[in-house]
C-alpha cells in the first residue's frame, strides 16, 4: 500500500510538472489554459489517491476534494477562456480556424 | 410542484451526506448543525440548477451513470498522456483553432456536464455555449467541418448523457 501510494504521488507530480511545462511552452492563452486544466486535474486526483493510500483514514475527505476539483476546474477554465476570447486576446499565429469569431462578426 | 419538492429533497439529502462525510461523526450537536445548515441552503437554492435537477430517474439512467464516469476517467487519462507527448516533443506539434459543434442534448444540466466533460478531455476546451452550439478550442484541429468535429468531440459523451438527462 505504501509503494502504491508513493507511485501514485510520483505520477501525480509528473503530470503536474507536464502541466507547468505546458504553461511555459504553449503558444497562446487558450493552449495554456488547456495544458493547465487537464494536467492539474489528473495530477491532483492522482496525488489525492496517493495520499489516500498512505493515509486510508482520510479517504472520504480526499474523495470529496477530488469531486470538488472535478466540478470546479473545468468551469473556471471555460470562463477564463470565454473572457479571454471576448476581450480579443491574441491567438497563436498557427491558429487554423475560429468559428466563434466568425459568428460574432469580429475580425479574427 | 412535485418535481420542485423532489429537487429540494435531493439537494437537502446530498448536502447532509457531504456534511456527514466531512465530519465523520454522528454526535448530536454535529448532526443538528448539519441538519439546520442543509435545510437553510436547500431552501435558498431550491430553484437553482443542481446535478439532480433534470436527471431522468430511470433504471437505465442509473445504470449509465457509472459507465459514464468510467468513460470520462479513461478520456481524462488519455488526454493527459497526449498533452504530455505534445509538451515534451521539441517541435510542439499544435494546430490550434476554435471549431463549432452541435449537441442534441436539450436539458441545461446535460449541456453543462457535456461542456465540462469536453473541457477535461483530449485537447479540447469549451469556450462558449450558445443554445445548441458549443464553441470548442482544439489544440490539434482535425476537422473544421461542423458534423465531423461533432462526431469527433461530442458524440462519445453525448451518447451517455442523452440517457441520463436528455
Amino acid at each position: 500500500m505504501d509503494i502504491l501510494g508513493g507511485l501514485l504521488l510520483v505520477a501525480g507530480a509528473a503530470f503536474l510538472f507536464f502541466g507547468g511545462l505546458g504553461l511555459l511552452r504553449m503558444p497562446d492563452v487558450f493552449n495554456r489554459i488547456q495544458a493547465g486544466t487537464k494536467a492539474t486535474t489528473l495530477g491532483t486526483l492522482l496525488t489525492l489517491a496517493g495520499v489516500g493510500c498512505l493515509q486510508p483514514a482520510w479517504a472520504l475527505k480526499l474523495l470529496l476534494i477530488g469531486l470538488f476539483i472535478l466540478f470546479t476546474n473545468p468551469i473556471s477554465s471555460q470562463v477564463l477562456a470565454r473572457a479571454a476570447h471576448r476581450i480579443g486576446t491574441e491567438k497563436a499565429s498557427r491558429t487554423v480556424v475560429d468559428h466563434l469569431a466568425e459568428d460574432t462578426g469580429e475580425s479574427s | 410542484m412535485m418535481s420542485k419538492l423532489k429537487d429540494f429533497a435531493l439537494l437537502f439529502a446530498a448536502l447532509l451526506l457531504f456534511w456527514g462525510l466531512l465530519n465523520a461523526s454522528l454526535a448530536t450537536d454535529v448532526v443538528l448543525v448539519g441538519l439546520v445548515a442543509a435545510l437553510v441552503i436547500a431552501l435558498l437554492f431550491r430553484n437553482s440548477l443542481s446535478v439532480f435537477s433534470e436527471f431522468r430517474a430511470t433504471p437505465r439512467a442509473f445504470a449509465t451513470a457509472p459507465v459514464y464516469v468510467l468513460y470520462f476517467l479513461k478520456e481524462l487519462v488519455k488526454s493527459n498522456l497526449r498533452l504530455a507527448a505534445i509538451v515534451l516533443s521539441p517541435s510542439l506539434p499544435v494546430t490550434p483553432g476554435i471549431v463549432k459543434v452541435r449537441t442534441k442534448l436539450k436539458s441545461r444540466m446535460g449541456r453543462l456536464l457535456l461542456a465540462n466533460s469536453i473541457t477535461l478531455t483530449p485537447g479540447t476546451l469549451t469556450v462558449e455555449l450558445r443554445d445548441e452550439w458549443l464553441y470548442i478550442h482544439w489544440v490539434t484541429v482535425e476537422s473544421t467541418d461542423i458534423d465531423a468535429a461533432t462526431a469527433n468531440i461530442v458524440a462519445g459523451f453525448e451518447h451517455y448523457l442523452e440517457v441520463m438527462y436528455g
